[in-house]
């Protein structure tokens, strides 16, 4: 066991140096000179090309690219991610204070699509090869063919500005911060962020409820005089439901993904919508910073993945 | 009693299954429409997809514009056929990069085995947990978006897929007696992957293959509409509904938004159709659980 984690966690790093190398190389790729951009001009006209190298020598930029990877990669572990160009604070503060909305869209969509997916996909197991389990089928390759944010568009059309149910977009009313304004605000996004991941859940659920209620100490339990509904609830669905757990892990990058897209339809101000309006600022160093945000979170998961993998099913085999 | 003569080969097999399936004929029909509008785009269009024409602005479908203008008085007809080009050459080609890509290396990976297979699928473990909507949203934010950076990331984050399954098809394959023979006679590996093994898995290849045009489509899309895929003027079925992020525009002009998002919808839904019949015909083994 141990040995299992100390080399998933030596992957996981040896993964990370790689991508933040990826990463460095797009920093220096950045069109522009750092050191043209921020000198007095009038300093420049008097000193020449002596004082630009100088210049560059104080800020460390005349070192080879492995020593200013190093450096660059010290400061970004420690949380300096640079400043942003536009507004001029931290990278590390502008990306955390938007954390918080995308957590929320993202865990509750999370819910809902698991809800969900258990729900249609237990049903399908159970009335395989019916009507049920084709409709079943049929609506989760629906949701995974559906653009999301074209759904978030045709859901504002009728649920917002046809229906007037809920607002159309935000993450709240100005002036009113109320946990039940905020939730009228999330409905819609939540529900299709969690609509689209409900469809592969769904699959996920039905095959491995299939596999589990096919087990001999399914059959025990029938003979045992278990109920249909015990059985189904107490023994089969909890197996079923193991493996989902790094099923899920797998798919919080991708669940990411899909808020991005999201929160541009519903201005929900997260870090996707961050992302989106930093490119269309020429903001860099906050497009690096979530680009770096990503590649820990991507790992973390994968991390979180194998654990539960270990931790949930005793049997596996570690080794 | 007649008995009837049922054709044996396996491609005849195939393709008898993908018939039999209800919905994959049903997504190749509607397909080859599309196919057939995006490649006579000019001849049904009518309009010149970015001739501007400030006097019809944002009008609601007419005899005139079949499905209104759109905020530069230009035909959205004519937009979303010429749309359907930029947007199914960008999900074929980049799929079938991938596609290729794929399969090579995980024969590749496959026939050798050792180093060059551990080295080629732990790249392809982390490749696949990086989802490429977040490479394409940085390269794009760094490097300014443009159509064939889509082409360039989506195939580099999407080969695992078919690497995958050809490496573990590769890898049953090796022990065939057809390719024993063929190294006994002292073929190469590398002749056997070309000659034998990458001619073999082409089927399941192609299935990946399908499956993954409909991803890339739906990735063309959403990047497109975020404005860092295909840029305007040149119509893409996403960047169409880059407009859409407007509330009185959702509100009071559906035909801008509608039309290239149910374009997207179904044309994504038929693809995905004709792979899952693709699979089921081409391996019934791993038809419905």
């Amino acid at each position: 066991m141990l040995a299992f984690l100390v080399r998933r966690l030596l992957v996981n790093a040896a993964v990370f140096l790689l991508i933040s190398v990826g990463v460095f190389v797009l920093v220096q790729s950045v069109p522009g000179d750092p050191v043209l951009m921020m000198v007095n001009p009038e300093q420049l006209q008097s000193g020449g090309p002596e004082f630009l190298a100088a210049k560059r020598a104080e800020l460390g930029l005349d070192a080879p690219a492995f020593v200013r990877y190093l450096i660059w990669l010290g400061d970004a572990l420690g949380g300096d991610l640079g400043y942003s160009f536009v507004s001029r604070r931290p990278v590390a503060d502008v990306l955390l204070e938007r954390v918080g909305p995308t957590v929320l869209l993202m865990s509750t969509a999370l819910v809902i699509g698991l809800l969900l997916a258990v729900a249609v996909g237990t049903l399908a197991a159970v009335r395989r090869n019916t009507a049920v389990d084709y409709a079943a089928t049929a609506a989760s390759l629906g949701t995974i063919s559906v653009p999301s944010f074209f759904l978030g568009i045709a859901a504002i059309y009728v649920f917002a500005l046809k229906l007037g149910w809920v607002p159309s977009s935000g993450m709240s009313t100005p002036g009113d911060g109320s946990g039940a304004d905020v939730l009228a605000h999330l409905v819609l996004p939540a529900a299709i962020l969690g609509l689209s991941i409900a469809g592969p859940f769904t699959r996920y659920v039905r095959a491995g409820l299939l596999a589990e209620l096919g087990a001999d100490y399914v059959r025990t339990a029938e003979a045992k005089g278990a109920g249909p509904g015990r059985v189904l609830l107490r023994h089969a669905l909890r197996n079923a439901l193991i493996p989902l757990i790094t099923v899920v892990m797998i798919y919080v990058p991708q669940l990411l993904a899909g808020a991005v897209a999201l929160e541009q339809v519903f201005a929900w101000p997260g870090m996707g919508q961050l992302a989106v309006s930093s490119i269309g600022q020429l903001d860099h160093p906050v497009v690096i910073g979530f680009a770096m945000f990503i590649a820990v979170l991507v790992l973390i998961c994968n991390l979180a993945a194998d654990l539960l993998y270990a931790v949930a099913d005793p049997r596996i085999s570690l080794s | 009693m007649t008995t009837q003569i049922i054709p044996r080969s396996p491609a005849r097999l195939a393709a008898r299954r993908f018939r039999r399936n209800r919905m994959a004929p049903a997504g190749a029909v509607f397909l080859a429409v599309i196919v057939l509008m995006a490649l006579a785009a000019p001849l049904v269009s009518g309009h010149d997809p970015n001739a501007v024409d400030l006097s019809a602005f944002r009008e609601p479908p007419s005899a005139a514009h079949l499905l209104g203008t759109d905020s530069s008085g230009r035909d959205v007809f004519a937009r979303l056929v010429h749309a359907g080009r930029v947007s199914l050459l960008v999900g074929l080609m980049s799929a079938l990069a991938a596609v290729v890509l794929g399969a090579l290396l995980g024969a590749l990976a496959g026939m050798f085995g050792g180093l060059l297979d551990a080295a080629v699928m732990r790249v392809a473990d982390v490749v696949l947990s990086f989802p490429s909507l977040v490479v394409v949203v940085v390269l794009a934010g760094v490097l300014g978006p443009s159509t064939a950076m889509l082409v360039v990331v989506f195939a580099a984050c999407n080969w695992p897929t078919a690497c995958r399954v050809v490496r573990g098809l590769t890898l049953a394959l090796r022990e065939q007696e057809y390719v024993q023979a063929a190294r006994a006679f002292g073929a190469g590996r590398l002749t056997i992957v070309f000659r034998h093994v990458l001619p073999a898995v082409l089927s399941q290849v192609a299935v990946v293959g399908t499956l993954l045009v409909a991803q890339m489509i739906l990735l063309e899309a959403v990047l497109s509409f975020l404005g860092l895929g295909v840029q305007p003027p040149q119509a893409s079925w996403g960047n169409m509904l880059n407009d859409a992020q407007s509330l009185t525009l959702i509100q009071t002009m559906p035909w801008l938004w509608l039309p290239p998002g149910l374009a997207i919808a179904l044309t994504v839904l038929a693809v995905n159709f004709v792979g899952d019949g693709l699979r089921d015909a081409v391996d019934p083994k791993g038809a419905r659980a």
